[in-house]
């Protein structure tokens, strides 16, 4: 079985000669759940950017399914079949849940059978539709931030720290919802801040430091490993956001 | 010949005393990176000022102190620095172009009070009838022939631009002028530094100001007259263009700025009035006027360091 | 004292018409556009050749519709108007500004837009003269609507405003209603955010152009229309539409609009006390009020 995702060598920075990634290999099984963690400053967040086309790539390749997306902009990767949640401003706040979400759907072309399905996934968004994004709360935040970027049906969601600031009853709805669209047979890749949390619902785990791969396997492995225990999942979390 | 050169002599004196102005915009946009889009208005209100104070008393019309010119200028350019300081204060915690904006205005207000206020200002006709700095004695010396004091009053002139000039490179050079710098490149940075960019831009700003306040003080006591066309526009135009070519940054590229522009600009009326056919002449201003938006373009386009780049750059970043 | 008034709202409805692009610009673009106002004389310069031409080659469109001195003609050359400003507009970000935004900061496209400004004004007055112009010869009458005091209306003024209201009732219908709308409205809050959901950027920053291009044309020729055309028509809105913007706070459209209104009817009402020599100095008035009370503006959340 190919990988949906496969990232290789890349390299990537916002300051030309100073890449933050420096030849980071990944791949992400089809409809899995892979989770990347590592301290602050390893390069996680960049990773999910330079992927999503939002920083600039200067070595290295991406593939989508086998086909080359490196340096793609950004607004394009949506119709390529990527989407990419935000970890902070992931939602227009000054538009309605809806003029949000119509915007998502303006290339999709069953746009009112679409928006139907996303508001029978989340009824909460379906009730405020009409509300302004700025009056939903954390936790709608980021499931309107998740139905927007499933709008266009993508094959492989990227999503930045989905459970940054949410309570942790909250952030853990959050990564189960990331888990249930690998069941619907979407392929997530995010970073975490919140270890334990996420390799309980994540398939396999890469470690990230210093923008360099650090080390890799099955969540399960990860999370049992003594080593990777007593750095990331100790009394002291690392970077907590 | 002596006609010649008392052309050059008058051509040089109002080069200095505007390479004077544009060495304090270089400490406002080149040093600092703050954007004064009314250069006409510090220049104008240093002018105005000047003239009040120490112009002669005229039936009707407020002013005419008859100071002496040390005290008139140094009120000029104190006026100046208040102005400066009141928008500094309001506009240099918003966005940047807020003062752009804000100067801009500053320019266009004090030319319509310029305009109407009759009483203060004169209104159209401007004000005249300043008694120039020791100009009986000097004439006298020269026996009677005005020539000697144009002599005197160019060097005073370009006494004040190498005081200005040494001044600000002492300034530019020193741990403050780094620290100016810093703010102009990452104010974050700067910041984290424990510098105050607000305090330090408004200071920046305020000296420029003053400086160009000077500068029409010398301007009026230069042509014994001021009047509105002296705030217009055209001036901070004028300014910006002598920056931008001679090099934004560099206080010797101000300066040689200055004296390009101004030749360009008088030799380019000349040519017009010569050449132009008779029923052109009513366009050689809107002429020359697309010509120094080109040159601000051009310059922007293909060469933003100007002739003489700023050089202190690299020394400032180790 | 209500003639002042009147006429204020009609200043404030051209003055309006122009703020709505300079804020989206400004705010888009992140740069304080000293050129802008020159669209204004772009668009009734480009409306006032169109409708000779047209009126040259097809004369029975040179008539007006009585009581106003429109024709059709000039409708239409104001349409043509509209197209011409805003794909000027584009074609200056293309050669100048859009060069200098790709290796500069954005204090140096003020800058550039002060350079850009000369220009436009200068070459306008080389191809058309110093002298003032009119749409029109005919002479509009003007509708006591009140002896004393006494109030004068002309019909042009009503169609002006009206027509004046009209184009932002679409445009606001265009951004509450239309999902290129909510694509200019996401720009605006989060450029970044926008690209991920699907938006080109280079693509709004043209339609920005144009739009804003096409309502300065039409203000051009509303404010030509009760009054005449000069090649300082740009220089003397300028400061009106950087105020209307800054009181509406920078990026605000609706807030642009009120600004422009406001801006408008308080020059208006300045007559009234202040020689009219003093107008041109109102909207700085406005804006060191805005800046000492309140600095981003009624609607603004932009920060420095």
């Amino acid at each position: 079985m190919t990988a949906a995702l496969k990232i290789e060598a890349l390299e990537a920075g916002y300051v030309r000669d100073l890449p933050i990634l420096r030849r980071v290999d990944l791949g992400v099984e089809r409809a899995s759940l892979t989770v990347i963690i590592g301290p602050n400053g390893a390069g996680k967040s960049t990773l999910i950017k330079a992927v999503a086309g939002l920083v600039p790539v200067s070595g290295g390749r991406v593939l989508l399914d086998g086909k080359d997306i490196t340096g793609i902009r950004p607004d394009q990767m949506g119709a390529l079949g990527l989407s990419y949640v935000p970890q902070t401003d992931n939602i227009f706040r000054h538009l309605s849940i809806r003029e949000n979400l119509a915007l998502v759907l303006r290339r999709v072309p069953d746009r009112q059978a679409r928006l139907e399905e996303l508001f029978a996934l989340f009824p909460v968004l379906a009730q405020k539709q009409a509300d302004r994004a700025a009056s939903l709360s954390g936790g709608q935040r980021q499931m309107l931030a998740v139905a927007m970027a499933l709008a266009p049906r993508p094959r492989v969601m990227l999503m930045d720290e989905p459970s940054a600031g949410l309570s942790p009853k909250i952030a853990a709805e959050v990564l189960d919802l990331a888990r249930s669209l690998t069941r619907q047979g979407v392929t997530v890749l995010l970073v975490e801040q919140n270890v334990r949390k996420a390799l309980s619902v994540a398939d396999h785990c890469y470690i990230l430091a210093e923008g360099r791969n650090q080390m890799d396997g099955p969540a399960a492995a990860i999370l049992a490993d003594p080593v990777v225990g007593e750095i990331y999942l100790g009394g002291r979390r690392v970077g907590a956001a | 010949m002596i006609g010649v050169i008392s052309y050059l002599v008058f051509f040089a004196t109002m080069a200095g005393i505007l390479a004077i102005v544009v060495l304090g915009l270089n400490l406002q946009w080149g040093y600092t990176g703050l954007f004064n889009g009314g250069v006409a208005a510090f220049f104008g209100a240093g002018a105005y000022v000047t003239m009040l104070l120490g112009g002669r008393p005229e039936p009707g019309q407020f002013g005419g102190f008859l100071a002496p010119f040390p005290v008139a200028i140094v009120g000029g350019i104190l006026f100046a620095g208040l102005i400066a300081w009141f928008f500094g204060v309001l506009t240099l915690r918003l966005r940047h172009d807020y003062l752009a904006i804000a100067t801009f205005g500053v320019a266009i207000a004090l030319e319509s009070v310029a305009r109407n206020a009759e009483w203060l200002t004169g209104g159209a006709k401007g004000l005249r009838g300043f008694p120039r700095p020791l100009e009986a004695t000097i004439t006298a010396l020269g026996g009677g022939d005005n020539f000697l004091y144009g002599l005197f009053f160019l060097a005073l002139v370009l006494a004040v631009l190498a005081a200005v000039y040494v001044g600000l490179e002492r300034l530019t050079r020193s741990p403050y002028g780094r620290a100016l710098r810093a703010i102009r490149e990452d104010e974050a940075a700067a910041r984290s530094l424990g510098k105050n960019p607000v305090r330090l831009r408004l200071e920046s700003f305020v000296i420029g100001s003053m400086i160009m306040g000077a500068a029409g003080g010398l301007y009026v006591a230069f042509y014994a007259y001021v009047g509105p066309q002296d705030l217009a526009p055209i001036l901070t135009f004028q300014v910006w263009a002598m920056l931008i070519v001679g090099g934004a940054g560099n206080n010797r590229g101000a300066v040689l700025g200055a004296f390009l522009i101004w030749a360009a600009w008088t030799a380019s009326g000349f040519a017009l009035a010569a050449l132009a056919p008779q029923a052109m002449q009513l366009y050689t201003g809107p002429i020359q006027y697309i010509l120094i938006g080109s040159v601000i373009v051009g310059m922007l386009l293909w060469r933003p360091q100007g002739i003489l780049p700023e050089q202190i750059r690299q020394q400032g970043r180790n | 004292m209500i003639q002042n008034l009147l006429d204020g709202i009609l200043t404030g409805a051209v003055i309006s018409l122009g703020a709505i692009g300079l804020t989206m610009v400004m705010h888009m673009l992140r740069f304080a556009n000293f050129a802008y106002a020159e669209l204004l004389a772009i668009g009734a310069y480009a409306a006032l050749v169109f409708d000779r031409v047209l009126a040259a080659l097809a004369p029975a469109l040179a008539t007006a519709f009585k009581p106003l001195t429109v024709s059709a003609s000039l409708a239409l050359a104001t349409l043509l108007a509209m197209a011409i400003t805003g794909a000027s507009a584009v074609v200056v970000d293309w050669l100048v500004f859009r060069r200098i935004r790709a290796k500069a900061d954005a204090l140096s496209m003020v800058f550039a837009s002060f350079g850009v400004a000369l220009i436009i004004r200068n070459a306008i007055t080389l191809a058309f003269g110093h002298n003032a112009q009119l749409f029109s010869q005919d002479i509009a009458f003007a509708t006591v609507l009140s002896t004393d005091p006494l109030i004068l209306v002309k019909a042009d003024q009503v169609f002006v405003l009206v027509a004046a209201l009209a184009l932002m009732a679409a445009f606001h219908i265009v951004l509450t209603r239309t999902s290129f709308g909510f694509a200019l409205r996401a720009v605006a809050e989060n450029p970044t955010l926008a690209q991920v959901a699907g938006v080109r950027l280079s693509t709004m920053i043209v339609a920005v152009w144009l739009i804003g291009g096409g309502l300065s044309a039409a203000a051009g020729v509303f404010y030509t229309l009760t009054n005449h055309l000069s090649p300082a028509l740009g220089s003397n809105f300028l400061l009106p539409v950087f105020a209307a913007t800054i009181v509406g706070g920078i990026g605000s459209v609706y807030g642009a609009v009120l600004g422009g209104f406001l801006v408008g009817v308080a020059s208006g009402l300045s007559l009234a006390v202040l020689p009219s020599g003093y107008v041109p100095a109102m909207p700085f008035l406005i804006i060191l009020a805005v800046l000492l009370l309140r600095p981003h503006g009624l609607f603004g959340e932009d920060q420095a």
